[in-house]
């Protein structure tokens, strides 16, 4: 808004000076010395590269919606699992399968009725809302599905550092050693990458005992060789850079190198990557639940409780329903402000 | 006699970009003439390729905004062409070549092809008859073997002769403006030398007038007949070749003239640049843009933008020098004498 | 101390072959023998692909020498050298880069660039010190300590490649190659900086190496100048002597392919243009490397590489046009065939 402000009042400026031509006298018409100073000056004011992807993040309308979404999940998710007296594995047979009831909210369907409109709670005189409702054991859905939100994202955080930390090394000393070097973790990524990565997971699964640490390690397994990749590509291309072999030829140790010349500059993609991995992590953790290879009751992740309201999607459709939201809404989410990192990290372009 | 076949009126250009909108071009006017090579100089940002791409209307929609002015081509606004219409005047009637020959050609696609695809959907020819147009326009811009040529790929040529066939694509359909933006700026000097002769014989052959961008004052004296010098968005000086070399009459042509290495010149004697760097667009006030470079800075410059002074019917210049109010003793020798 | 007049670079018989797969071999650089003088400029000119840029690369030891010998202020250069010893040579040679635009980092701020040098090599110098060394050099350049804080893309392309030219001074070199420092500049902006080179070399006493890719610019900065084509030295000579009186036929179409910027004079020489394009340095044509384009070519020329000689005094060329044996045998045989 200020620089169109401003542009106007250039404008205005100009249509001034135009309609006073006669402003312009002869003692107009004197030689002014060269300011050799101001020849050099720069009228910007300083940006550093940080600061400029950053103004360009927050001026992303779907990247800004999308981190103030993600910050609110992952509040909720923390808080969420001890804001009533539930846990996660308490059951209540007697309370199984109670449709969502939030008191003040019954018109958005948190009303407490079943698929055929009676009132479930009225019926068996339960005094106790369950705001997500429950599941066939009577557990409180909503304590599980933020409970299941803090595991999905906890596995996905890890699996992603392990590929970043392992991407990094691998990819940083491949290309930066280069040669023969080189060549040899080239062929074995092209191995791992030829073998289908699910197989590889389902096996790795099958060996080891499914739960948490066996998710995490099944998907890093594969899932770093992208990293390494996109590190890889980058510092070939920077290594050819001439700043780089300035830096070489003032004398630079290769840790000089690595550490101010070349990382510096793929931070931007790696971010970018991570970004990218999450989602993917966490699909991948719900699919593996899905197809019962996941974690083991009564632990629960998303993908658990959706595979749960999968079975039962006819008659108690809320099951299924809360899970997938939450799963939607954090991929989107995340795709959302890797693809707005992207646009405001990508070198290309700035101008 | 001369028969003007493109007028460019009073051209506002500005994009916008993530910081507010910079104006590129601010008010250019120029003509062209039947079979006249006009060339453009000016430094990286002058606007000079902004002028060329909005000729073509290849400027990206979402972010231009044309604010004023027209470009007529035989009676015709450019700027208000629907996209079908502009498509036919592309290529069929004014055809452009860029800078580097490696980006503007196809790199999947058959030389032959990329040739006959202008004919095939401008002249409506029959694919034997493109095919054999293709082939004489390969001949005629000097490639070797032009037969077997054809069917190679672009990947297959030199830079020279993937500029060599650039220009054949471009004159395939014997277009009445070509406009080359740095057409020689990415090759060798000693290739440089075989496409500008090229082209000068091409223009003869072809009768086709040319607009030269170019930054380089001796690829101007080999080629022009006039020359417009561009500087920040505007047109500061224009007139025929001559005009321009010898009686230069903005400071920014004469600091251009001096700055450029002269080989008979003994090495003892110094260059002379032009101070300081390009202003920066965003932030130009409303005086002289050259004002903080020039070495004639009057206390008007900086605040009043000088109007075009036309010396004769084909030498302007938009410099205060050239007000009567200027005293004698603070105009440059150069500028004097010509006066 | 070093003597004035005597030679600070010798280059002998070096060789630079990149292998390209397993069977062709690039020979960017095949047998090149020149000195410098201390305080002397040398321009090395020549197209695209010749090897000029791998010639700067290899003397500043980023690319290692197939074969040959580099030698400066009277020490062989190679890099099994202890890394004191090289450290220190690498300090005595600095390189400008052609692209203003890449040859800064983008994150490290003008301050940290130009001081790169410093800390890497008088680590002893405390902060406070070191970057009143950076503003000193600024202010050498013609900038100001008000742009130190700066970040390289907000400098225009000209001043970026004069931050180039502080860093390279901030460890006080001996020798700069310059490789193609200008090429990518407006032609205003060129002369400031050539000037400014001419200005450091007087005040610091600096050795250049300025490699160029036309002679247009060059002339005006170097003492003496050598023509390089397809990895070999073809014409090497003091520079004015190179303008009046080149003597190998390359030399002499790199002049005349220079548009000249004057309108008179472009419309009344006589222009020798030379046809072709340069041969691929992974197939170097046998003989002579400049014949498939040569305007003068002979039939020796295509059997025996002509040998690099003094033709006249101090003015060394390569081409049978000017060997006394080549040329009577050669006016033999065109004899014979009348």
């Amino acid at each position: 808004m200020k620089t169109t402000s401003k542009e106007q009042h250039l404008d205005e400026l100009k249509a001034a000076q135009t309609n006073n031509r006669d402003q312009i006298t002869a003692d107009l018409f004197v030689p002014a010395p060269l300011d050799t100073a101001g020849q050099e000056e720069i009228s910007k004011p300083s940006v550093s590269f940080w600061q400029e992807a950053f103004h360009r993040l927050f001026k992303n309308k779907g990247s800004v919606i999308a981190l103030f979404a993600l910050v609110i999940l992952i509040i909720v998710a923390i808080v969420g699992p001890s804001m009533n007296d539930h846990t996660y594995r308490s059951q209540n047979l007697a309370h199984s399968n109670m449709p969502p009831k939030v008191s003040g909210l019954e018109w958005l369907g948190f009303d407490g009725k079943n698929s055929k409109g009676m009132d479930v709670y009225e019926a068996q005189h339960v005094e106790t809302n369950y705001w997500f409702g429950t599941d066939e054991f009577g557990r409180d859905l909503w304590t599980r599905v933020w409970k299941g939100t803090q595991i999905s994202l906890f596995i996905a955080l890890v699996a992603a550092t392990l590929d970043l930390i392992i991407g990094v090394i691998y990819g940083g000393i491949s290309s930066f050693y280069g040669g023969r070097i080189d060549t040899i973790m080239q062929r074995i990524i092209e191995v791992l990458i030829g073998i289908p990565n699910l197989i590889v997971i389902i096996l790795f699964i099958l060996i080891l005992e499914p739960g948490i640490r066996s998710i995490i390690l099944a998907m890093v397994i594969t899932g770093w060789v992208g990293m390494a990749r996109v590190v890889r590509g980058q510092i070939l291309q920077l290594k050819g850079q001439e700043f780089v072999l300035a830096s070489q030829t003032l004398g630079a140790s290769n840790a000089r190198l690595i550490w101010k010349h070349l990382m510096p500059n793929v931070m931007g993609p790696i971010i970018v990557t991570v970004m990218f991995t999450i989602p993917t992590a966490i699909f991948f953790e719900a699919f593996l639940s899905f197809i019962g290879l996941g974690l083991q009751a009564p632990l629960a992740s998303l993908g658990v409780l959706i595979e749960d309201g999968y079975k039962s999607i006819r008659f108690f459709s809320y099951k299924l329903i809360f899970p997938a939201l939450v799963i939607s809404t954090i991929m989107i989410c995340f795709n959302l402000l890797a693809d707005g990192l992207r646009d405001a990290l990508d070198p290309k372009m700035r101008k | 006699m001369t028969e003007e076949i493109l007028a460019v009126n009073n051209l506002h250009v500005s994009f916008k970009t993530q910081t507010g909108t910079v104006t590129a071009i601010r008010g250019v006017n120029f003509k062209l003439n039947k079979g006249e090579t006009l060339a453009i100089v000016g430094e990286s940002g002058s606007g000079k390729s902004v002028t060329a791409k909005t000729i073509m209307r290849l400027l990206p929609k979402h972010n231009t905004l044309i604010s004023e002015g027209d470009i007529t081509y035989e009676g015709r606004d450019l700027l208000n062409l629907s996209l079908s219409d502009m498509q036919k005047v592309r290529g069929s009637e004014i055809a452009m070549v860029f800078q580097d020959p490696m980006t503007s050609l196809n790199p999947t696609m058959r030389i032959g092809k990329q040739i006959m695809e202008g004919l095939l959907k401008h002249q409506h020819l029959s694919k034997k008859v493109a095919k054999q147009k293709a082939l004489e326009m390969l001949e005629l811009v000097g490639i070797p073997n032009a037969k077997e040529r054809l069917e190679a790929y672009p990947h297959q040529f030199s830079g020279g002769m993937r500029q060599r066939v650039v220009i054949a694509m471009a004159l395939a359909c014997n277009p009445r403006i070509l406009i080359a933006d740095e057409p020689t700026t990415a090759l060798d000097v000693t290739i440089q030398a075989q496409i500008l002769q090229l082209m000068k014989d091409l223009q003869e052959k072809m009768d086709t007038a040319i607009i030269l961008i170019t930054h380089d004052l001796g690829v101007v004296a080999n080629m022009a007949d006039r020359v417009a010098v561009m500087y920040a968005g505007e047109i500061v000086e224009q007139g025929t070749l001559d005009e321009i070399f010898y009686q230069p009459q903005h400071p920014y042509t004469l600091g251009l003239l001096r700055s450029m290495p002269n080989l008979s010149a003994s090495r003892s004697e110094p260059l002379i640049p032009i101070p300081g760097s390009p202003p920066d667009l965003a932030t130009l006030g409303t005086g002289c843009p050259f004002a903080a470079r020039c070495p004639y800075t009057m206390k008007v410059c900086h605040d009043f933008l000088p109007e075009h002074t036309h010396l004769n019917e084909s030498h302007t210049v938009m410099c205060w020098l050239q007000d009567a109010r200027t005293p004698l003793t603070h105009i440059p020798e150069e500028v004097g004498s010509a006066k | 101390m070093m003597k004035k007049n005597e030679d600070l670079l010798v280059v002998k018989d070096l060789k630079k072959h990149f292998k390209m797969g397993k069977t062709s071999t690039l020979k960017a650089i095949d047998g090149i023998s020149f000195t410098i003088k201390k305080g002397e400029t040398l321009g090395l000119v020549g197209e695209s692909g010749c090897g000029k840029s791998t010639v700067g690369r290899t003397i500043t030891q980023i690319y290692e020498p197939t074969s040959g010998e580099v030698i400066f202020d009277n020490e062989v250069l190679h890099t099994k050298q202890n890394k004191a010893v090289q450290q220190q040579k690498k300090r005595a040679m600095q390189m400008i880069f052609q692209d203003p635009y890449s040859s800064l980092n983008p994150r490290m701020t003008v301050m940290e660039i130009i001081s790169e040098g410093l800390v890497i090599h008088s680590p002893e110098l405390s902060r406070m010190e070191r970057e009143e060394k950076v503003n000193e050099l600024l202010e050498l350049v013609g900038l100001s300590k008000k742009h130190s804080q700066r970040y390289p893309h907000e400098f225009s392309g000209g001043q970026r490649q004069r931050i180039g030219i502080a860093r390279a001074l901030a460890v006080e070199p001996q020798f700069i190659v310059a490789d193609e420092p200008i090429a990518a500049l407006d032609v205003s902006i060129q002369a400031q900086i050539v000037n400014l080179l001419k200005k450091l070399q007087e005040e610091k006493e600096l050795t250049y190496l300025f490699i160029a890719h036309d002679l247009s610019m060059v002339k005006y900065i170097s003492d003496r100048i050598a023509v390089m084509y397809l990895g070999k030295i073809v014409e090497l000579t003091a520079s004015d002597t190179l303008y009046e009186k080149p003597l190998h036929p390359y030399s002499r179409a790199l002049l005349s392919a220079i548009p000249i910027p004057d309108p008179d004079m472009e419309r009344s020489r006589e222009q020798t243009i030379l046809q072709g394009d340069v041969p691929s340095p992974i197939d170097i044509p046998s003989g002579c490397r400049f014949r498939t384009r040569c305007p003068n070519v002979m039939d020796v020329c295509s059997k025996i590489e002509p040998v690099y000689r003094e033709a006249e005094p101090n003015h060394f060329v390569a081409c049978h046009l000017y060997d006394e044996t080549v040329m009577s045998r050669e006016d033999a045989v065109a004899l014979h065939d009348c």
